[in-house]
């Protein structure tokens, strides 16, 4: 019967043709795992992460069930219907905008207290929700005991108890999904005074608007400014009598709005939840719980910080990554097979020499571009994002945050900025993107400064690790160099830059261990957004140089820039990596590899060279990156600045060096 | 028994003189009202002060009643200053005004509400009133920040004091409201508190924000 009945609404949908697949909206806190019940539901991926707001952008794909297509989307966390944070927002406008004919309301089981006031304001606002009560398994693994049935009745909505990471409920929910029937769900009241309030704003509303009435007038009791906004569209003139009833009622409740309405909201769901849920009496320790007291206290948390950078960085990327898997695949697979061999090729297929340079020359697209990109960078950028994926995974980021917010406060951040510097590590530009999730316009300005100039890509940091572990000393001279610069530029723009202390504030997920589909699948798809931002770079770079080389004007840019490199008592041969440095910053280092290899630099010439590299100018993708999230005003003032504190850093170290002699 | 406003501004100033500064008496013009008012009378009258050769002096029977005045007064500057964000000049006038009101055990809800503070905030002590003995008496500490608690401590969330709505709501979306029981699992270098079964790192800035019942 069902059976038939759902072909026959597909079929009808399919002869309507105009009519498009229906959408079904994800929405709730982050950390509730709304991005593996939309990667089930969908079977792409997406981002998914323990991170409070990694998924800025909005996710979308399809889904077919019961031979019936869907549109899902994939909201951003939010907390409350009533936006605060640029991610709130976005979610909020789908539910306004798109009108989904299913909303999933996805929350944690662990915390039902405290996320059903959202499910009621969803409810309130009169849209058609399903709440997918989710992470049962670790509910009951806590000794909760959820009477799912009951909560249905109570709040009149499909309501589905889940473990989305385990596959436990999916069929319900696709099944919830299809039988969807609009309008049915409870209603709850606020006190009799409140309720009278957000009547007489309501009642003056006659225009059409996704969201209920009340829900509207709440909004507009609450200033939510987009919804005022709306209202003042969608009622033209009368507006202005909505306006006077919205200031004085808001007058009347200036104290304590927000306050009042979220302890009725509390205490409906305490009403809600009576008899649904049972608490046990004693809290269960797991191993887990145990991790995170570790990881933030700060006796065992910096041990376990220096533990996890000592094998995760030095030894998987640095040694395994820069060393092991480059010697093999730069130094085995291209140097003695692959280079030999294309070589022989281009010069059996193209007879002009000109040209047999541009594909295999010294600065031949194959021979240097997609060696430097695939033989040297690839290994580095994967084991390093291999290594991110599985801290971001594990739920460590948001402990190491609360551990070094202390520290970053000095410097104007908050411990939230801890992870785009950690990401700069692997790359600065994919680092510089996600700057855009601090609070204010000073801490991205300030972070993307800091990772312009003192944050070393893996890249970068593999080759010069490898270069500068053959001269004893140099490596802790390049460290407190760089270190000693991150943190005097940071307290200065600190100091400088306008604006308030930033406040710090963050969910701590519980840790757990990362699912190896989950990390490698996310590991790929940073790499694959890497190469294809890389390689044509690579390219374009060795084009360059090529035709810097045949119409000589390289020669005249390294005779430029000679007395620049003099100052800083390098010889004139250093420019050529500064130039490759200008193209990408790993592309200099590289370049500077091949000089030591030739022998042309002594220890105290490669520390400055290295120093002044990593300060030096951000490669041309994080310029860009840096020009579309900052502005070219600012992005060119921090490029001149970071250009300028590289050189004079230089000279700086090279004369403290020839004046000590410690090099 | 009320004495006017008059009469507590002298037994203020002179208890101030001899209490405090140690003085054996004070003239008309230390205490800042000319002797032709009627409050000396008044004073006098019930025995609280004695007027020899154009000074005034401090009986026994009057020292209690001045210390409450003082009490009073300084509980006012507190009151202005960290409950209605009052400073400087008005500060001091409205505290001078208002200390007039708190008698008959206002003054005893005051100071609970501040939590029984020991100094006004020219950092000058508060003679401690009945309420403050009780208190202590009972190992009550009443009120404070999150920052008060010990590690491991568990307390009920008495109320949330910021002028930012934003904060405010961001505090309210992680479970911070009145009446939740809220436990301090690490103070340092970031505070962590434990709702329900979640977990948030805050910042000692909005840690002082959250009111806590012990």
């Amino acid at each position: 019967m069902s059976l038939f009945k759902k072909s026959g609404t597909c079929h009808g949908a399919r002869q309507g043709q105009a009519l498009a697949a229906k959408k079904v909206a994800l929405v709730g806190n982050p950390n509730v795992g709304k991005s593996v019940l939309f990667n089930a539901l969908t079977g792409a991926y997406v981002t998914v992460s323990n991170y409070p707001g990694t998924s800025v952008e909005v996710s979308r794909g399809t889904a077919v069930i019961d031979g019936c297509q869907y549109e899902i989307i994939d909201t951003p966390g939010m907390y409350s219907i009533l936006p605060i944070t640029e991610e709130e927002r976005v979610g909020r406008e789908i539910l306004l905008n798109e009108a989904p004919d299913v909303v999933l309301h996805v929350l944690d089981a662990r915390n039902l207290e405290r996320m059903l006031p959202m499910t009621l304001q969803l409810v309130e606002a009169g849209l058609p929700v399903v709440l997918v009560v989710n992470i049962m398994d670790e509910a009951e693994r806590l000794g909760l005991k959820i009477d799912i049935p009951l909560l249905q009745e109570k709040l009149g909505i499909p309501v589905i108890g889940a473990a989305t990471a385990k596959k436990r409920g999916l069929a319900e929910i696709r099944h919830a999904i299809t039988s969807f029937e609009r309008g049915k769900h409870a209603v709850f009241g606020y006190s009799r005074q409140m309720e009278q309030d957000i009547e007489e704003v309501a009642a003056l509303l006659v225009g059409s608007y996704t969201l209920a009435r009340k829900a509207v007038g709440l909004l507009l009791l609450q200033r939510d400014e987009e919804v005022t906004a709306l209202v003042r569209e969608a009622e033209g003139e009368r507006f202005s009598a909505i306006e006077q009833k919205i200031r004085e009622k808001t007058f009347d409740r200036r104290t304590s709005l927000h306050l009042e309405l979220s302890l009725e909201r509390k205490s409906i769901v305490n009403g809600v939840l009576q008899g649904v849920v049972e608490i046990p009496s004693i809290r269960r320790r797991t191993f887990n719980e145990r991790l995170s007291t570790w990881a933030v206290r700060p006796i065992t948390g910096v041990p376990l910080l220096l533990v996890v950078l000592y094998y995760g960085l030095y030894e998987f990327v640095g040694v395994f990554g820069a060393g092991t898997l480059v010697d093999f695949l730069e130094g085995t697979l291209f140097e003695e097979h692959f280079n030999p061999w294309i070589i022989g090729v281009v010069h059996a297929i193209i007879p002009w020499p000109v040209i047999q340079e541009l594909f295999v020359g010294e600065y031949g697209i194959i021979t240097l571009g997609l060696r430097y990109a695939v033989g040297i960078i690839l290994p580095i950028v994967a084991t390093f994002f291999l290594f991110f994926s599985v801290l971001e995974d594990s739920g460590y980021f948001p402990r190491l945050a609360l551990l070094v917010d202390r520290v970053f406060k000095k410097i104007g951040l908050t411990g939230r900025a801890v992870i785009p510097m950690v990401l700069g590590f692997g790359c600065d530009t994919m680092a510089t993107m996600v700057t855009r999730t601090l609070e204010s316009v000073r801490e991205r300005i300030i972070a993307t400064l800091l990772l312009a100039l003192a944050i070393p890509c893996s890249a970068q940091l593999g080759v010069i690790l490898a270069l500068l572990s053959k001269a004893p000393g140099a490596l802790a001279v390049w460290s407190v160099c760089l270190l000693l610069i991150f943190m005097l530029i940071g307290l200065l723009a600190a100091k400088v830059m306008p604006g308030e202390t930033p406040m710090f504030y963050m969910e701590l997920p519980p840790m757990r261990l990362p699912q190896i589909s989950n990390v490698l699948t996310k590991t790929y798809t940073r790499m694959q957004w890497y190469f294809m931002e890389i390689l044509p770079l690579f390219i374009l770079a060795s084009v360059l140089l090529w035709l810097g080389k045949i119409t000589n004007f390289f020669d005249k840019l390294v005779d430029w820039t000679s007395p620049a490199m003099a100052a800083i008592g390098l010889p004139r041969e250093t420019a050529v990596a500064f130039i490759f440095g200008f193209f990408r910053r790993d592309y200099g280092a590289a370049g500077l590899y091949d000089l030591q290899e030739k022998g042309l630099l002594n220890a105290r010439q490669l520390t400055v060279a290295a120093v002044t590299l990593t300060l030096f100018v951000p490669c041309v993708a994080q310029f860009l990156v840096m020009k579309r999230e900052r502005g070219v005003k600012v992005s060119i003032v921090i490029l001149v600045f970071v250009s300028l504190l590289a050189f004079a850093s230089g000279w700086g170290l090279n004369e403290f060096l020839l004046v000590t002699g410690i090099l | 028994m009320k004495l006017s406003e008059k009469a507590e501004e002298i037994l203020e100033a002179l208890w101030i003189a001899v209490e405090e500064k140690g003085q054996s008496s004070a003239d008309a013009e230390r205490i800042g009202i000319p002797f032709e008012d009627p409050a000396y009378g008044e004073l006098k009258a019930l025995a609280f002060i004695e007027v020899t050769d154009g000074r005034v002096h401090l009986r026994t029977e009057g020292k209690e009643e001045g210390e409450r005045t003082v009490r009073r007064h300084r509980l006012a500057e507190r009151l202005m200053m960290d409950v209605l964000n009052i400073r400087g000049e008005g500060a001091e006038d409205k505290a001078c005004q208002f200390e007039h009101l708190l008698h008959e055990e206002v003054d005893a809800k005051v100071c609970t509400m501040l939590n029984h503070p020991t100094t006004c905030p020219h950092g000058k002590a508060i003679p401690p009133g009945e309420c403050c003995l009780a208190a202590r008496e009972s190992g009550d500490l009443g009120i404070v920040p999150l920052t008060e608690l010990k590690p491991g401590q568990e307390g009920e969330i008495a109320y949330i004091q910021t002028e930012d709505s934003k904060k405010m709501q961001k505090l309210m979306a992680m479970g911070v409201l009145p009446g939740n029981r809220i436990n301090l699992v690490q103070a340092f270098p970031s505070y962590i508190f434990r709702i329900g079964f979640s977990e948030f790192a805050i910042d000692t800035a909005m840690a002082r924000e959250i009111h806590v019942r012990k």
